[in-house]
């Protein structure tokens, strides 16, 4: 018991552990935008950021108690999706998902220009007011999310959209709107883990957020299993916590990541856990220990 | 006022440098619109042969002290091979497969390219020497350089030669015919596998000699300079209509002229925004495009 | 009194190309109405203006005497018009009973709010939505299968699931976009079946269907399109007997 507090009670892991609480309650909101309603977006860092420096700029300034300058992060963020997402929302596939990349750059290059957000230098001197805790706490709420609005109306329609948008429309799904508000939800996740995010590493700069982060936060949705909470789940952890094992190959650790997500897309292009249904494997798994104890018991009878 | 009469006066002299890098982009958003019009795949790793391009020209022209034109023949001779086998390895084996896993595999080659040649190369910006003489020549109130004059020759040869490929070649007719269908053109005895690896060979040969002519405009590379180069040029292939070749000339040089008109109005810090911004206007008013065709819904 | 569905002088075009040309027909309220003609005449192309998918050109579209030219489709959905698709377009990686479910959505109201809380009145229409769909898929015959993914029904299965989709929404007017392309004479027989009950629970039928036997035995009312126009209507034995529509069918006689 005493090594399990002090495992988690070493700064490095405890950091490490909650940057990787972080990048999953980030990744359920792409999770829901591209796993569930099947849309494209990769611009999911753009809308951290927003989050990030809208929460660290209350704290900085308004000195807003800290789990509301979250919330407002995220909200900011939410409202910047639901402005991006109404006029772009009725582009399909690629198209939407370079429109999000470039709204992304944009932001980017906004906040290297503006001076409240300290420019290319950064923004530094923000409070350490994030935790592990706050953090474990923040992403299980967020996997009951996902699993509430997986098993609803609202849920379906979305699912609805990803598995052919026109005949979701034909069953009376405002299509458009759907998409708009799963967009909205998955922008204030992604704001929330920002704000989470810059009160962890106190320091914002731009350049964190890049396309290179945006993809890296696909990267956790995909490679784990699309559609999928567990594969979110697994995908982020593996992939967070890879980089960190991986340090004594050092430079080629890139290299190495770099070949596997196309090994990986070639061997399983639904990701890890795609397709894997985890309510059957349980079934079959409690149907075979009963059928395997009711043998015993019959073996043991005789 | 004072600064709207000099940027009228400056005008046709930033129309001419936004030609000149707008014809370096227009090289570069040809490889995409292909390899999108006839696979649908935005090739991420595209931007990274063009890197590669460049650091074979500075290679060539550092050790071998050859002329520019040999270096950009050098460039094209190793790109295109590289590009035919990351469309081997990489996209083949996943044609049919779900949208999304050729893109990560585009990206997957992409962060492979890029850090290879920085274990290679390191990680800093490497100065490309001048192989072109600073000759200026003027034309009225307008100033070329002869780099620029390179730069406007080469692409324009090979934008033409790749016109000629598509239009009047059995090859390019064959590429136009896959593009409208893979079912059909397969039908027609057409070697589909054969024609897709054609088209990333073209692209491949296009972004290589654009990679050593923005070498020696800029005159400095680095094995990260594929990466914005390469989204900006995939905005310019939108912006003109994907899949539409003389969209991406128009968008390639739409793209360069309004770069550097905003950095002469002022807006020098947002000039990678310019691109994203461009895209996304135009993509609100016209979905598929300047010269894009119009898409039918298909119940 | 006006009648259920009306189109008045209905027109599209897709580039050039006349799709439907000022097409003119009536549906009345309990019929099973059937529309045919040859290939591209356009039959399914009045489903999609019907149902909301295509804008027509000109002309218009009443149903129950409201003007619903232009509608989006969820709106007209919403309204009591549900259809089938020619080309199965079931959301192949869900449930069969998930895919019924769907099919409710325009009947229902709870938002992203009742899905988070779960409300009790959340739960209570998640109930009702699951009776509806245990409805619709015993009138199809679908209930044992309820839990298979839809993309491993059989074909014959993938198309009654497709009604019964519809039939979730508790529609007024029922499209049936060939219903029966690709069954076998068995299958046939059971689909007529259920398509004269779901008549009778009072839902007003109209369907695209090549197949004349079917056609003939089953409807009330036809209307004969060739080229993108109407050419006849009437009784199956009226158009039968129609001299422009033998032509149409087997090509002018040589004299």
């Amino acid at each position: 018991m005493e090594s399990i507090i002090g495992f988690f009670n070493d700064p490095y892991i405890n950091q490490v552990l909650t940057l990787t609480g972080i990048y999953l309650i980030t990744a359920l909101g792409l999770h829901l935008i591209t796993g569930i309603t099947g849309q494209f977006s990769f611009g999911h860092a753009g809308f951290m950021s927003i989050g990030a420096y809208t929460a660290a700029l209350l704290s900085l300034h308004l000195e807003t108690p800290f789990i509301l300058n979250v919330f407002i992060g995220g909200l900011a963020a939410g409202f910047a999706g639901t402005l991006l997402g109404f006029p772009s929302l009725r582009l399909t596939g690629d198209y939407l998902g370079i429109t999000t990349l470039g709204f992304a750059e944009i932001v980017r290059i906004v906040f290297i220009n503006l001076n409240i957000t300290g420019g290319a230098r950064g923004l530094a001197g923000i409070p350490r007011d994030t935790n592990f805790t706050i953090v474990l706490l923040l992403a299980v709420l967020s996997i009951i999310c996902m699993y509430r609005i997986h098993n609803s109306r609202f849920g379906r329609a979305l699912t609805a959209i990803r598995e052919d948008e026109l005949a979701a429309e034909a069953m009376g799904i405002n299509t458009l709107l759907y998409k708009v508000k799963a967009f909205a939800i998955g922008t204030f996740f992604a704001g929330i883990g920002g704000g989470l995010y810059a009160h962890l590493i106190q320091y914002l700069n731009p350049a964190d957020f890049g396309v290179s982060r945006s993809f890296e936060l696909l990267n956790f949705v995909v490679l784990g299993g699309l559609g999928s909470v567990p594969g979110t789940i697994l995908g982020t952890t593996v992939l967070t916590l890879a980089p960190e094992f991986l340090r004594f190959v050092k430079e080629y650790r890139m290299l190495i990541y770099s070949a596997l997500m196309v090994t990986m897309m070639i061997f399983r292009p639904h990701g890890l856990l795609g397709g894997v249904n985890f309510r059957k494997l349980f079934l079959d798994l409690v149907h075979r220990i009963m059928a395997q104890l009711a043998k015993t018991k019959n073996v043991g009878g005789k | 006022m004072e600064q709207i009469q000099t940027f009228i006066q400056l005008l046709p002299q930033q129309l001419v440098n936004g030609i000149t890098l707008g014809a370096t982009y227009a090289l570069i958003a040809l490889g995409y619109t292909m390899v999108y019009g006839i696979i649908q795949l935005i090739n991420f790793a595209h931007g990274e042969v063009y890197m590669i391009g460049a650091f074979i020209g500075l290679l060539m022209v550092v050790y071998f002290k050859v002329n520019f034109f040999i270096a950009i023949i050098c460039a094209i001779l190793v790109c295109v091979p590289l590009a035919v086998l990351i469309e081997r390895v990489a996209y083949r084996p996943l044609r049919g497969s779900t949208r999304l896993a050729p893109l990560i595999s585009a990206l997957g080659v992409s962060l492979f390219l890029q850090t290879l040649m920085t274990l290679i190369m390191g990680p800093n910006a490497q100065p490309f020497p001048r192989i072109v003489k600073d000759t200026i020549y003027t034309v009225g109130t307008v100033k070329f350089s002869l780099v620029q004059v390179v730069i406007l020759l080469v692409s324009s040869v090979l934008m033409v030669a790749l016109h000629m490929i598509v239009k009047y070649t059995k090859v390019g007719k064959a590429m136009r015919a896959t593009s409208e269908s893979y079912e059909t053109a397969n039908l027609m005895g057409i070697n589909i596998n054969r024609i897709i690896s054609f088209t990333f060979a073209i692209g491949a040969a296009l972004a290589g000699a654009g990679g050593v002519l923005v070498g020696m405009y800029f005159n400095s590379i680095h094995p990260l300079m594929g990466v914005i180069v390469g989204l900006k040029c995939f905005c310019a292939a939108v912006l003109g209509g994907i899949g539409s070749i003389p969209g991406a000339m128009l968008g390639g040089v739409f793209l360069g002229v309004a770069e550097v008109m905003g950095v002469a109005l002022g807006f020098g810090t947002y000039r990678d925004a310019i691109a994203f911004a461009l895209l996304i206007l135009v993509l609100l008013l016209k979905p598929t495009g300047i010269l894009g065709k119009p898409i039918q819904r298909k119940v | 009194m006006t009648s259920l569905l009306e189109l008045e002088n209905i027109t599209i075009q897709f580039g050039g190309l006349m799709a439907v040309d000022h097409v003119s027909l009536k549906v009345e309220k309990g019929w099973i109405s059937a529309l045919i003609g040859p290939n591209g005449a356009g039959k399914s192309t009045i489903f999609n203006m019907i149902s909301g998918l295509y804008k027509p050109t000109s002309g218009k579209v009443f149903f129950n005497g409201r003007d619903i030219t232009g509608y989006k489709a969820y709106k007209v959905t919403s309204l009591g018009i549900a259809r089938t698709f020619q080309n199965i377009r079931l959301f192949k990686n869900l449930s069969v009973l998930d895919n019924v479910r769907i099919g409710r959505h325009c009947r229902g109201s709870s938002g992203l709010i009742g899905a988070l809380a779960r409300f009790p009145c959340t739960k209570a229409e998640e109930k009702e939505i699951e009776e509806k769909a245990h409805e619709a898929l015993e009138v199809v015959d679908l209930l044992d299968k309820k839990n298979e993914l839809a993309k491993n029904l059989p074909y014959g299965e993938q198309r009654r699931l497709e009604i019964a989709r519809a039939l979730a929404a508790d529609p007024v007017l029922l499209l049936l976009d060939e219903p029966a392309a690709g069954m076998n004479i068995q299958e046939k027989q059971t689909l007529m079946h259920m398509i004269q009950n779901i008549r009778a629970m009072g839902i007003t039928i109209m369907l695209v269907e090549h197949d004349m036997s079917f056609v003939m035995n089953i409807s009330d009312h036809v209307d004969v399109l060739n080229y993108g126009q109407k050419i006849a209507a009437g009784t199956p034995s009226e158009v039968q007997n129609n001299p422009d529509v033998i032509e149409a069918y087997l090509g002018k006689e040589i004299d």
